[in-house]
């Protein structure tokens, strides 16, 4: 009833390894994670993979599936072509203990140097009182199954191991955020925190974390986009510092929209390649609203520009599949400083008060 | 490669020792909870874990925790919880686990807001209920449909805030609570009859690791990967009952697991993962092939009264469940699993063997997302079924073992030959009688968790001296571990698990027959012999046909049990069926079957159960409790009740 498919699957150790091939049965309806069972069960008894749910809950069965963060469990073999080979690699971002296993303490040391939740010491327990709509902001970030494909995607770490020790990655930057909005935290640092033990600011906001999240949180747009603009006026970080060089402070939404909608928007010479965003550069029109509700305008507020995008309209994911070494300017590789002057976005500085 | 310079011999094999005051094995709900308690209470201690720390199956728990908390209903209290979920274990529960679950759940879903979890909420800010099978009133805490996910995160990131706490004051993370995870243990190390430590090993490199720790918590979960359609992962082979066995404990209820209504059938690949029940607490209603809505044909006359007619009464319960009475959906999990069998039999069922879930015609697309974010999400990533747009198609999966270790109620250490053992959550049996009630679970898991790690706690200062570990039993534990990888004439560890599967999901499933469990015995000594001799390919870092091999033999003694105390079982009773014996039997509600390990076979004994106090069986109707109890025990009920009145009247003529 199944038909036959290739796989290739990457075996070996610390010390090495390479892709072996196996051609194995497919059923209809079965996932990736199905088919390295059948592996397990038949060709391959010894081949190490984590996995424990198998339904998308415990974020265990992380892998690369040709070349992209994935669960296992969650990537329905109808997504490929029945002739098409599937390469099933390690996250690459973690060292390799055995075949599709790498070593992940890195983000349980980031998860234990993070402060914990401080209780407010004048409420009992059962006397804690919330709104829900105060609770959803955290509750978004607490959907997190840590299947760590946000760490293993980001910049920042992948292939560059140095960076390691001074960032803790998206899982952190939303920890922090998810205690910085719940509404009973006393701690007030949680900011300065995630600028100054994180290492914020070296995230470029290239949303790749939030492409591979397999529970859709918003990571970028609702964490930490909202945590770089609360640090902003104490800490130094190289994107918000540029970002204020090039636009000024207190513009009201209308102008700063992307979309053709709205007039006074910016435009930069490249069709879709500079444009402002507030939804990190997705270039997607519900993003986009979505992202401007979780901003107030009454701060100063970053303003990360887009950088080229593929065919599909998403960023290259890795290097692999992108045309040069490096992660791509966060402004765009079309985009040139100085920027020329009628690109540049100008509001007065009484405007807001003439608005209001 | 790698595989010669890994089989070494046990003599020159290296293994790692630790000194613990209290080992906790398994990292879920109960096992984590167990260890902040005895953190808390000044010991050292370490956590057990199978997966990654923060994995465990806990996440799985969708619907809520129960705590009668009252915040959406007033009305709700302990006595009404309590009274839900004896009924719903068709009274068979330890009654005195049942009060203190029902007593101590609401201090602990509030303690869990202390740890930072973030409930959804009611509008006046409490932590919002909701509505569930078998409980009167609203009364599960819960986030959306991932509850269990919330609760595992929040206990896990308190353990690390009392590791930073430790930092600060011991300058280590790891000084006084330390998570192994990816470890597994084999075997219980004893003194005598004392607790003395825990052997297992690593799974990343193989290697083997030695606790010695003179209280030990067992937490480790249920037993559901013996059956071919579960909703449990691989870590459920039953560990700790078969450590609990092998070290001289007792198991009780082994007869009863429970099959929940309402697993994917479809695509193959997903068979048995869970469809929370909060589809049906939120409106789903279940149909046939034919479109009829079919559970009013099912509702059995224990329930009668509770359960609403007609279609239309039980539509409006939703909005005014004080005029109206529940819809029949919301029967406890054994009486729908069963009536779904039954639809599929009589064929009536969907293509893929199940009956069919229909939420999308009852609730706005908009509604449903909001309320079941994981549901729209489970089915749209593993089935490509929209459920705003289309119903579901599910059937039973073996979800949850109500048996476990036998424990006594107040402390959850284990009864039998052996001392400085405590087991916790679903690996202890007695709280949830013949059937667990959905929501009882977790808060099961925090109420037992904690009063497992206290009172190991508590055992290890009453302690005068340590037991020790004998040289031997770490040797042979270390053979025994070895051996599948020494053979290579045996069998693949996977094609024994197979057939296990297959006997337990055939011969020992939802419907029992008295030939066919003769015939599972049959099948599980030949399976016995096989399994003994298991070989497993490849070396020992990190190889899961190894850790398979080792968790067999586990798997085959707890599925034993439940086959021979299915067999001697001759009624009908929430999570066990027999078709020869189709109804309750009041008799057989004053037995518990109790296992135990004579060398190594199973030894089954008959048990009679603790007799209710006085005041807690005053809480149930005598129309109710003629339904479960013996004519003997309704006498002495009457008798009861009349003394209550007689000292009643006393009280009002002395006023």
């Amino acid at each position: 009833m199944g038909t036959k498919r290739q796989f290739r699957v990457w075996r070996g150790d610390a010390e090495g390894g390479d892709l072996q091939d196996y051609t194995v049965e497919v059923n209809e309806g079965e996932v990736v994670l199905d088919v390295i069972h059948r592996l397990q069960a038949t060709d391959a008894p010894d081949l190490a993979c984590r996995w424990n749910c198998k339904a998308g809950k415990c974020g265990s069965c992380s892998m690369e599936i040709n070349g992209m963060p994935k669960l296992g469990c969650m990537t329905r073999m109808s997504t490929f072509e029945e002739n098409e080979t599937i390469t099933v690699t390690p996250l690459r971002t973690f060292p390799v203990i055995r075949d599709l296993v790498t070593d992940v303490s890195f983000n349980y040391e980031k998860a234990r140097e993070t402060p914990a939740f401080a209780p407010p010491a004048d409420l009992a327990p059962g006397d804690y009182r919330m709104q829900q709509v105060d609770v959803e902001r955290s509750q978004e970030f607490r959907k997190c199954i840590e299947c760590f494909l946000c760490q293993n995607v980001c910049h920042v770490i992948r292939d560059h191991d140095e960076n390691k020790q001074a960032f803790s990655g998206p899982r952190y930057f939303i920890r922090a955020a998810e205690l910085d909005m719940h509404p009973l935290d006393t701690r007030t640092d949680r900011k300065d925190y995630a600028q100054t033990e994180q290492g914020l600011g070296f995230c470029n906001i290239t949303k790749c974390c939030t492409e591979v999240c397999p529970e859709h949180i918003k990571i970028t747009d609702n964490g930490i986009i909202p945590m770089k603009e609360r640090v902003v006026d104490r800490r130094y970080d190289p994107l918000v510092w540029l970002g204020s060089k090039i636009f000024r402070r207190g513009q009201v939404p209308q102008t700063s929209v992307t979309s053709g909608h709205s007039p006074g928007a910016v435009r930069s010479s490249a069709a879709g390649g500079g444009v402002h965003s507030h939804a990190g550069g997705s270039h997607d029109a519900q993003a986009e609203i979505q992202a401007q509700q979780g901003v107030n305008w009454h701060r100063e507020v970053p303003h990360p520009t887009a950088p080229a995008v593929d065919a599909s309209g998403k960023l290259p994911l890795t290097e692999l599949t992108f045309d040069r070494a490096a992660a791509p300017s966060p402004f765009g590789d079309d985009v040139t400083f100085p920027l020329p002057p009628e690109h540049l976005n100008f509001a007065h500085p009484d405007q807001d008060e003439r608005n209001h | 490669m790698t595989t010669n310079s890994h089989r070494d011999t046990s003599a020159t094999t290296r293994i790692e020792r630790h000194h613990y005051d209290v080992v906790v094995i398994g990292a879920g709900g109960a096992g984590l909870r167990a260890a902040i308690e005895a953190r808390l209470a000044g010991k050292k201690t370490a956590i057990i874990s199978k997966s990654l720390f923060g994995k465990a199956h806990t996440v799985m728990a969708e619907g809520g925790a129960a705590a009668a908390m009252g915040n959406v209903n007033s009305r709700d209290s302990w006595q009404v919880h309590f009274r839900d979920t004896m009924r719903g274990g068709k009274f068979l529960n330890n009654f005195r686990m049942a009060e203190l679950h029902a007593k101590e759940s609401p201090q602990r879903i509030w303690e869990l807001e202390t740890y930072g979890a973030l409930f959804d909420r009611t509008k006046d800010g409490k932590i919002s209920q909701r509505n569930f099978g078998g409980h009167e009133y609203p009364r599960l805490a819960h986030v959306g449909d991932r509850t269990g996910l919330e609760l595992i995160r929040t206990l896990q990131q308190k353990i690390v805030s009392l590791q930073q706490e430790d930092k600060r004051e011991h300058g280590s993370y790891d000084a006084r609570i330390k998570v192994f995870s990816e470890t597994t243990i084999t075997e219980l190390l004893l003194d005598g009859d004392r607790v003395a430590g825990a052997f297992g090993y690593y799974r990343e490199s193989g290697e083997f690791v030695l606790f010695e720790a003179p209280a030990v918590v067992l937490a480790t979960g249920g037993v559901g990967r013996s059956y071919k359609v579960t909703s449990n992962s691989w870590e459920y082979t039953g560990d700790g009952h078969a450590l609990a066995l092998r070290a001289g404990a007792t198991l009780i209820n082994m007869e009863f697991l429970q099959f929940h209504p309402t697993g994917m059938v479809w695509p193959v690949s997903v068979k048995g993962i869970l469809v929370t029940e909060s589809v049906r607490g939120d409106g789903g209603i279940l149909k046939n092939s034919e479109g009829k809505r079919f559970m009013f044909d099912y509702v059995p006359d224990v329930f009668r009264k509770q359960y609403a007619e007609t279609p239309e009464e039980a539509d409006r319960w939703y909005d005014d469940p004080d005029n109206n009475r529940r819809p029949p959906e919301l029967l406890p999990r054994d009486e729908v699993a069963r009536a779904i069998n039954s639809e599929v039999k009589a064929g009536r069922g969907t293509p893929a063997g199940g009956v069919y879930l229909d939420i999308a015609s009852r609730l706005p697309a908009e509604e449903i997302r909001r309320r079941l974010p994981s549901m729209h999400h489970q089915f749209k990533g593993l089935a490509d079924v929209d459920i705003t747009k289309e119903p579901m198609e599910v059937g039973p999966t073996c979800h949850y073992v109500m048996g476990g270790v036998e424990v006594d109620p107040d402390s959850g250490a284990a009864y039998g030959a052996v001392r400085g053992l405590f087991a916790a959550g679903e690996v202890s049996g007695g709280m949830h009688g013949s059937n667990r009630l959905g929501g009882n679970s977790l808060s099961d898991l925090l109420v037992f968790g904690k009063r497992a790690g206290g009172h190991a706690a508590t055992y290890v200062d009453q302690l005068t001296g340590r037991p020790r570990v004998a040289v031997t039993a770490v040797e042979t534990a270390v053979e025994t571990a070895l051996a599948p990888l020494q053979r290579d004439t045996g069998e693949n560890p996977y094609t024994l698990q197979q057939d296990l599967q297959a006997v337990m999901g055939d011969l020992v499933g939802i419907i029992r027959r008295e030939a066919e469990l003769e015939d599972a015995l049959a099948r599980l000594a030949e399976l016995r012999e096989r399994v003994a001799k298991v070989s497993a390919a490849g070396g020992r870092r990190y190889n899961p046909g190894w850790h398979l091999a080792l968790d067999l033999r586990n798997m085959l003694v707890v599925s034993e049990c439940t086959a021979k105390a299915a067999l001697e079982r001759r009624e009908s009773r929430g999570g066990h069926t027999r078709e020869d014996f189709p109804t309750m039997d009041p008799q057989w509600r004053r037995v518990n079957l109790v296992c135990s390990l004579v060398g190594d076979t199973v030894r089954l004994e008959r048990k009679p159960l603790p007799k209710m106090r006085s005041e807690l069986i005053g809480l149930f109707d005598r129309a109710e409790l003629a339904k479960y109890l013996t004519d003997e025990e309704l006498t002495e009920f009457d008798a009861l009740v009349a003394a209550d009145a007689a000292a009643a009247d006393v009280e009002k003529e002395n006023r």
